[in-house]
């Protein structure tokens, strides 16, 4: 709430009118709710939706729920847990949990297997980090060609403060045996026909005892996880894609063999490519489990189609994240990408965590003006000025841009 | 145990008691604006789809081809299991094809 406040304060008066100005002229020209749809093809059309503990989401899909994040959040680093968004694979999904009965059974190839009620998962070291969840499909909807799957458009991420148990710590009270090759992460959701497969994911033992990063979390930004966000409990894997973070957990399995059930293998790959990408509209010639997320980078305010004056400074806002070396710099480009001018960086909240950035830019000219953004992490991995491609519709972190009406 | 008695009341549609320690959502329906366009076969893809999913899982997909279609209706068959005849499976191919295509 702080956090918020300060935030507006930084806004000028006249920026804070030019805002309003645009929700004004957005709402007339929708004549509808979804906002920001009209300026968006992948998001046309599709209803803004309330659901449980949430707020209005853009709807993906109803039943299993995928929701999606509508890209104003992303003017500041930490999403809320109302507007974060949501993403089931089977039916029917946890909609009711008693603490009091809820475990996490800790199983499979240990010295000693855990039943581990919500208190005993609270009496470990509690940790906290901040942390990017990002669905490995976002942003699906704007590849070409086209891919089948979940059309989403950008709102499939948001940037959360996990709060938990490491999950070294767990496995380490369990006892993991000699010869455990991955760890299968189970949730409370079920298929409704027992042919559909569970969604039941896996990381390798190396993986996990080698990041004391991965948590079992228990609370989201200070508060208990929403249901649709996978209370009481979920994995967080600290960047890489959101399909490792099992929500509603409920069973950890040490297992002696690679686990491969359908949603590792066929699901969930991408090409064993150094890009992870192929030539568009072809097919990998083998494929490995996705895993670290790409670098990306939006601009969240003012969005696409609105009006600036010639002139008169505006703030851009927005974000940047990768996979978990942290953002070093975030640039923009006024002029198709030929020059660029570094934004300025929030505060940093740790290398998996979302990172604020602002730039003041003045229009020079009437017209339609393209502003582009683009990061670059710790390591010196960007984005590229055209996209990548594979079939799945995977690891999409092509320069972004918004188009403003110059008057 | 808890969890295989909470999905079974909620399958059922029967209230689930809530105490002190449960936390507890109801899901809205699917949405009312989001349906398959009418034309020969729609029942039968309504009625086999839904028992899965919502249709909105059809309605964003990109456009395609017969062997677009019949690739994603045998996917639901063989990879999800998905309890439906031969004979329905080509009526919703048909449909999808023709409502959903090219």
């Amino acid at each position: 709430m702080t956090r918020e406040s300060a935030g507006r304060d930084r806004w000028s008066r006249r920026a804070f009118l030019l805002g309003a100005g645009l929700t004004v002229a957005s709402a007339v020209a929708e004549g509808g709710p979804a906002l920001g749809a009209d300026a968006d093809p992948v998001l046309a059309g599709r209803p803004l939706v309330r659901y449980p503990e949430k707020t209005d989401l853009i709807l993906l899909t109803a039943r299993p729920p995928q929701l999606e994040t509508p890209l104003r959040y992303f003017d500041r680093a930490i999403t809320p847990n109302e507007a974060f968004f949501v993403r089931y694979h089977v039916f029917p999904i946890p909609t009711s949990v008693d603490i009091d009965q809820w475990r996490l059974e800790i199983k499979g190839h240990l010295e000693r297997p855990l039943s581990l009620s919500m208190d005993d998962l609270r009496k470990f070291p509690r940790v906290s980090l901040t942390a990017v969840n990002q669905c490995s499909g976002n942003s699906r909807g704007r590849f070409s060609p086209r891919v089948l799957g979940g059309q989403w458009g950008d709102g499939a991420m948001g940037n959360a403060v996990w709060t938990g148990t490491c999950l070294v710590d767990i496995l380490k009270a369990a006892g993991v045996r000699e010869g455990a090759v991955d760890v299968a992460f189970d949730g409370l959701d079920r298929p409704a026909f027992p042919s559909v497969p569970d969604f039941v994911k896996a990381l390798d033992v190396p993986r996990i005892m080698n990041d004391p990063d991965i948590i079992v979390a228990y609370e989201m930004n200070g508060a208990r996880l929403p249901m649709l966000n996978g209370f009481p409990a979920r994995l967080v894997v600290p960047g890489w894609y959101a399909t490792y973070w099992v929500k509603n957990l409920s069973e950890i399995t040490v297992l002696t063999e690679r686990f491969e059930k359908f949603w590792m293998k066929p699901g969930y790959r991408i090409p064993d490519t150094p890009c992870g990408c192929v030539a568009p509209g072809t097919a990998p010639r083998s494929t490995i489990p996705i895993h670290r997320m790409t670098v990306r980078s939006f601009v969240a305010s003012p969005p696409t189609g609105s009006r600036a004056a010639v002139g008169r400074p505006l703030i851009l806002r927005g974000i940047a994240f990768d996979g978990g070396y942290g953002i070093r710099e975030v640039s923009i480009s006024d002029d198709g990408g030929e020059t660029w001018r570094r934004a300025t960086l929030g505060p940093d909240l740790g290398k998996y965590s979302f990172r604020e950035w602002t730039a003041t830019w003045t229009p020079r000219r009437a017209g339609t003006a393209r502003l582009m953004v683009r990061a670059v992490n710790a390591v010196g991995e960007s984005q590229g000025a055209e996209p990548l491609w594979n079939p799945a519709g995977y690891l999409r972190n092509v320069i972004e841009h918004v188009d403003l009406q110059v008057g | 145990m808890i969890r295989a008695l909470g999905l079974t009341l909620v399958l059922l549609g029967a209230p689930v008691a809530v105490r002190a320690a449960d936390v507890s959502i109801t899901l809205p329906p699917d949405h009312p604006a989001r349906t398959l366009l009418p034309g020969p076969g729609v029942e039968t893809a309504q009625r086999n789809c839904v028992s899965c999913h919502s249709v909105d899982y059809v309605l964003m997909q990109p456009r395609g081809d017969l062997k677009q279609w019949d690739a994603v209706v045998t996917k639901m068959i063989k990879v999800f299991g998905a309890p439906i005849s031969d004979e329905d499976a080509r009526t919703i191919t048909d449909y999808l094809a023709r409502q959903y295509g090219k």
